[in-house]
């Protein structure tokens, strides 16, 4: 007597089991006869050996989770920067950049973003690259050359016509552009652009040299340079900058699958739970890319206790140690002195609930095996 | 038995003067501390009724001994107000925001209403006040004029380090006391203070606590010299100017010098409580030392935070060098017998024990396993010697304890620092050894992260029956083979087991019965397995059945092992390098074991064996595997030298030529730079993309020469061995050796830094070729010439300080991570939570799954299990 496909896809829905658990089963089952009893047998088993997987109460996963990122920060290493996936974007990885996740810095050292693309844009190279130049942040730089003229006492900007064609941008675009940002007059003659200081001194002269380098003309502020590279069948953008909410709302490049590397930035466009997510992918790429294995579970717990507030806090004295309830706990991390007076001036009580403070008064702590309050009857 | 008392909770807060007075046990007047006899004067520092510090003398106030009485405070009173330091910015803002006339806090009173509310429902909340109170404190500073009183108000400037100027006079610390001691109760607490526990007022000293002398013991020189502690010096200097400023005020000195007085009476109190404030110059010691007072003895590392409290010095602890013993079980340590008779653990004699004791008494501390102490009825220690064993033996009765040296089987912890993950802490059996050093089997290491050039390691043996049980049900070497980081083996075969192992079992190389018993010999067999074969009527066996002996019965298992070549298209088990293991009912059918299969961190063999059997199997399969390969490294000879990394004259003429077309190339690539004929890489200038294809060439080129001199050094050569069979180190080590070093680097990049324009005098300016900047041609054999040297030093010491740096860095991250998480603890309700009780996480890891048991919650488990079911059904 075999079973429906519907029993045993009904069975299977009634079980308390995580999700890729009940997958397999389904996809495994689907395709076999089985009876009743061999269904009974499977699930039984599957079960037993889930709950023999699971973690026991008072476990201390927090300092098996903290152990199992730190101890391999030993082995990871220094060297700052390297190229990840692209030859031509550099990225902060190893020991610094996981200690740069932990911070929670509200800005990486080297932020990068991977924009994929939408279905239309993401075969064709020249589209691509008409979404990385629309992106890119584009200077005078780029598309031309910035000399002085020190008898006239101004600045000549002559444009390069190829680099504006790739760019699609005007020369009235960027004298436009310059005129807004410096608030002074600019002259247009025959494909070169010229502009004075308002007192005509060597070093205002200078100063604006220095200014219009910098000035965005078109494209994403803080976004420098943008690499195209063919993954697969796609072509996807990478990006030295990161300015997520405004690459999101680009024509062409899909929303969903476009990411950065900077933690708040997602925090903020995205929400808390996209930061958190954020700080266990970022972790783990980092881990594995130096070829060390860490289970997800401890990497998880680390995103949420930084994130369970729903702002993303540091690992450390401005962040989840710094806000500790207990002060003996906060006393015998950092700044000592300054948690015991403040602690005095409020009248603070000290519940004595967490390792550091019952390690200080000299009783076992309230976790493990110190957490089972059972006394034997005389 | 009765619950054990807890300390329930601490509250903190300030001290009142009248609280303080009350508790003082002595007025110190006088700045003296010890007479001429060496007596301690009364009312002075080192009054007796402070506590005692000298042997012999009994305390005053309690009659405890040294060691027993804790101290007791005494007091000074200060004949003018001082501020404390620590509260001088909380004093500036109160003195802000409080008004000048009628000290109300100068906030409408349904804004304090208000403020009051949102305070007490964070404090529920149990999150930080504090900017909320500094909010408090800038809106009532907006205030130009009392909103009570309706007095006009003056703008207070604070100068550091303690003065508050107002209108240009400067508030004396009576003035703001003053103001302070007429705050309502109800305002105290809007500004985030409980009033019940911390007037403001008491932030300001009219009652200086002077601590117990046994927390500031004077030490006596060789020469009899007294030498008085920090704090006492500093006492003393406060009581001198405290006298000072009482007789001139008495005798109505001008007003200036009472200032002065009042100043340095000030000055000297905020060192005695800090001094390390900034814009005051720190109390020095008579040489130039500066003082270390209060709060530089709570700071830091090895203040009493962190250095007293947080950590302490245990008893019944052992440490010393370690070395290596195979024939030990991982289970077990080796412990010199100095250590075990100086060690012990208690025993208390009962009536069924009460002979044994009796022995133990009697063979005395100098046999082992003998006594050191014993402890009668009543609670007296004797000392057990030589002379009173037998006599002390004889009066042991039931309820006596006494402390018996460490032996053979008793569970005691072993250590080796940096602790960085709880694997650095494990239980181990003891095993009484000769000799000065701790023994360890090999196979311990990796957790540890031991070795054996030189490390020390530490030993501590628990005391009570809890302990002990704890130790060995949870901190036992076989439970901690798993590692919680990912699931797998932490511990197993290393260097030479994983090369014995290797040479054990590669091939199908017969094995006569005489060789047969004298690999087999520790395992101490009952029965040898069938012959495979007969060669010349001569039974034999092969590598793979003596491994399969020490493998358990029901054992399946495929995978490829670590040499795996990684070929294009696996043949699997028809593999041609022997590098698919696998294993058929505890039968090793076919493949080669190597790091894969037994070493740490990989061990598919020690991970199945654990998670089909259990801890106890899988430890007694690795004590099994350290024997044999030990003795299949030794059957098969194995050393490794000089001459090993030898090559015949083509591959180094092959080399040769490799190295000097790649030469040639960077050259080609520099006169292309040069005539401008170089295509940028997107994105990059031209220098950059000169170097990265500069550094690309020259890669290649070594990794070409480590080719070839991989062609000439094959199975037969011990470093390729060790290479390949995962055991130590890589075959690009091997290619350093004996082909070329290759390109050294800094932060990355060839090497740039030296002289102007070059990187040594040996180079022509501007020179961009390989050689000048740190391409090693050379081999480690052949040896290195003196640029190359040179370069090789710098890439060198680049590594070092990259180290140095690293371990200081990830030491504080570790820090951080183990502080912000220590407290979360899986509930019974499977949620994760931290001391407030707020919840982290729902369900841990999303799914409750322990990291370390993750694999019987992992797919491949569910189709083995599925698989297994159905297959059952068949047979039947």
């Amino acid at each position: 007597m075999s079973l429906t496909g519907k029993d045993v896809a009904d069975r299977l829905e009634a079980l308390h089991l995580p999700h890729n658990i009940r997958e397999t089963m389904r996809s495994e089952l689907s395709s076999v006869e089985l009876s009743e009893e061999q269904l009974e047998a499977i699930v039984s088993q599957v079960e037993e050996d889930y709950r023999h997987s699971m973690v026991e109460p008072c476990e201390a996963v927090g300092v098996v989770a903290a152990q199992s990122i730190g101890e391999p920060g030993t082995q990871m290493t220094m060297r700052t920067f390297h190229y990840a996936g692209v030859a031509e974007i550099n990225v902060t990885l190893g020991l610094p950049r996981l200690i740069e996740i932990v911070d929670a810095r509200k800005i990486p050292s080297t932020p990068t973003m991977t924009i994929r693309l939408t279905e239309e844009y993401a075969h064709d190279r020249d589209l691509a690259r008409e979404v990385a130049w629309a992106i890119e942040s584009t200077s005078l730089l780029h598309l031309g050359s910035i000399a002085t003229d020190l008898a006239e006492m101004n600045v000549i900007i002559e444009l390069n016509p190829s680099a504006m064609e790739q760019r699609k941008i005007t020369v009235e675009e960027v004298a436009d552009s310059l005129r807004e940002e410096t608030g002074l007059a600019v002259d247009q003659k025959d494909g070169s652009l010229v502009m004075a200081p308002e007192e005509p001194s060597y070093r205002d002269l200078l100063q604006l040299v220095e200014k219009i380098k910098k000035i965005s003309l078109k494209g994403v502020e803080g976004i420098k340079r943008v690499v195209i590279r063919k993954e697969g069948e796609e072509y996807i953008l990478y990006t030295e900058g990161s300015s997520l909410r405004k690459v999101m709302e680009f024509e062409g490049v899909s929303p969903g699958r476009t990411k950065t590397n900077n933690i708040n930035e997602i925090g903020e466009v995205l929400g808390i739970e996209a930061a958190r997510n954020a700080i266990i992918n970022e972790a783990t790429d980092t881990l594995r890319e130096q070829g060390l294995s860490v289970d997800v579970r401890h990497i998880m717990l680390v995103a949420d206790i930084m994130t369970v507030d729903g702002e993303v806090k540091q690992i450390g004295r401005h962040g989840v140690s710094g806000e500790k309830a207990s002060v003996l706990a906060r006393a015998a991390f950092e700044v000592t002195v300054n948690h015991i007076l403040d602690a005095a001036v409020r009248g603070d009580v000290d519940d004595l609930k967490g390792v550091t403070e019952n390690v200080i008064v000299g009783q076992p702590i309230q976790l493990g095996t110190g957490d089972v309050k059972l006394v034997a009857r005389r | 038995m009765t619950v054990p008392k807890r300390i329930g909770k601490i509250r903190f807060g300030l001290i009142s003067p009248q609280e303080f007075r009350k508790m003082s046990v002595v007025k110190i007047i006088t700045a003296d501390t010890y007479d001429d006899d060496g007596f301690p004067i009364e009312m002075g520092l080192m009054d007796p009724r402070l506590g005692v510090i000298d042997p012999g003398l009994r305390c005053r106030s309690c009659g405890g001994r040294p060691g027993e009485c804790p101290g007791h405070f005494g007091h000074i009173d200060l004949i003018a107000p001082v501020i404390h330091v620590g509260f001088a910015k909380l004093i500036r803002k109160l003195l802000r925001a409080i008004c000048r006339d009628c000290s109300k806090l100068m906030l409408l009173e349904k804004d304090k209403k208000m403020y009051l509310e949102q305070i007490k429902t964070l404090e529920r909340l149990g999150q930080p006040t504090d900017d909320l109170v500094n909010k408090v404190f800038s809106e009532a500073r907006k205030n130009k004029t009392c909103p009570h009183c309706g007095a006009p108000q003056k703008e207070i400037k604070f100068e550091r380090p303690l003065s508050y100027i107002e209108d240009g006079h400067k508030l004396t610390p009576s003035d703001i006391r003053d103001r302070f001691e007429k705050i309502p109760d109800d305002d105290i607490a809007v500004m985030g203070m409980n009033p019940d526990t911390a007037r403001p007022e008491w932030m300001i000293l009219t009652v200086l606590p002077v601590p117990p002398v046994t927390m500031r013991p004077s030490i006596t020189l060789e020469s009899g010299q007294r030498s008085e502690d920090d704090l006492t010096h500093k006492l003393v200097d406060i009581i001198r100017i405290n006298q000072r400023f009482q007789e001139n005020r008495e005798a109505g000195a001008p007003q200036l010098i009472i200032e002065d007085l009042w100043e340095l009476l000030q000055y000297h109190v905020t060192t005695f409580l800090d001094n390390t404030v900034s814009g005051v110059p720190p109390a020095r010691h008579r040489s130039g030392r500066p003082l270390k007072t209060l709060s530089q003895r709570l700071k830091g590392k090895e203040g009493r935070f962190r250095g007293s409290l947080s950590g302490k010095r245990v008893n019944f602890s052992a440490r010393t060098v370690i070395s290596p013993d195979p024939n030990l079980s991982i289970n077990e340590v080796g412990v010199p017998m100095d250590i075990a008779m100086e060690l012990s653990v208690p025993m208390v004699a009962s009536a069924r024990n009460k002979e044994v004791v009796k022995t133990f008494v009697a063979r005395g501390p100098d046999r082992h396993p003998g006594v050191n102490y014993v402890t009668r009825a009543d609670g007296r220690r004797v000392k057990v010697t030589d002379k009173n064993a037998e006599e002390v033996a004889g009066q042991i009765d039931i309820g006596w304890r006494i402390d018996r040296q460490l032996a053979d089987g008793d569970i005691v912890l072993f250590n080796r620092q940096p602790s960085l993950h709880r694997m650095s802490i494990m239980a181990h059996r003891v095993k009484v050894m000769p000799y000065k050093t701790f023994r360890l089997n090999p196979s311990v290491c990796p957790p540890y992260n031991a070795d054996f050039d030189g490390d020390e390691m530490n030993l501590h043996v628990p005391q009570t029956e809890e302990a002990r049980a704890e130790a060995e049900i949870l901190m036992r070497v076989q439970e901690n083979i798993l590692s919680p980081r990912f699931g797998g083996p932490i511990i197993g075969g290393i260097h030479d087991y994983v090369t014995g192992s290797f040479l054990l079992t590669h091939g199908e190389k017969p094995i006569y019965h005489k060789d047969m018993m004298e690999i087999v010999k520790k395992l101490q067999p009952s029965e040898l397995p069938e012959p495979r074969g007969y060669l010349d009527e001569k039974p034999y066996w092969t590598g793979k059945q003596v491994f399969s002996m020490i493998l358990p019965r029901g054992l399946n298992l495929n995978f490829k092992a670590d040499f795996c070549y990684n070929c294009d298209v696996c043949r699997g088990a028809e593999c041609e390098h022997d590098a698919y293991v696998i294993i058929e009912d505890g039968e090793l059918v076919r493949g080669t074991i190597d790091a894969e299969a037994v070493g740490a961190f990989k061990g598919k063999i020690t991970d199945r064996i654990i998670k089909q059997f259990s801890p106890s199997v899988a430890s007694e399969f690795l004590d099994r595997m350290t024997l044999l390969a030990l003795r299949g490294i030794m059957y098969a000879g194995f050393s490794f030298g000089i001459d090993d990394e030898d090559i015949p004259r083509e591959a180094a003429e092959q080399i040769a030529e490799t190295t000097r077309a790649a030469r040639e190339k960077v050259q080609q690539l520099i006169a292309a730079y040069n005539a401008g004929e170089l295509e940028p890489l997107p994105g990059r200038t031209l220098d950059e993309t000169l170097e990265m294809r500069i550094m690309q060439t020259l890669g290649k080129a070594r990794d070409s020469t480590g080719k070839i001199a991989g062609r000439y050094l094959g199975l037969d050569n011990s470093g390729v061995v060790m290479a390949v069979s995962g055991a130590r180190g890589s075959m690009l080590n091997l290619t350093q050796m004996a082909a070329c070093v290759g390109q050294q680097s800094v932060r990355g990049e060839r090497i740039k830094r030296g002289y102007a324009g070059r990187t040594l005098p040996h180079f022509r300016r501007g020179d961009l070729g390989a050689e000048a900047h740190g391409f090693v041609e050379s081999s480690y054999k052949h040896g290195l010439t003196p640029t190359e040297f040179f370069f090789h030093a710098i890439g060198g010491r680049e590594g070092l300080v990259d180290t140095a740096i690293r371990t200081s860095q990830s030491g504080y991250l570790q820090r951080r991570l183990v502080n912000a998480l220590q407290d979360l603890e899986v509930k019974y309700d499977g949620t994760v939570k931290e001391t407030r009780g707020m919840i982290v996480q729902f369900q841990y890891g999303e799914d409750g799954v322990d990291a370390s048991r993750r694999d019987y919650a992992s797919v491949d488990n569910v189709k083995r299990i599925i698989k297994n079911v159905l297959a059952k059904e068949e047979q039947i």
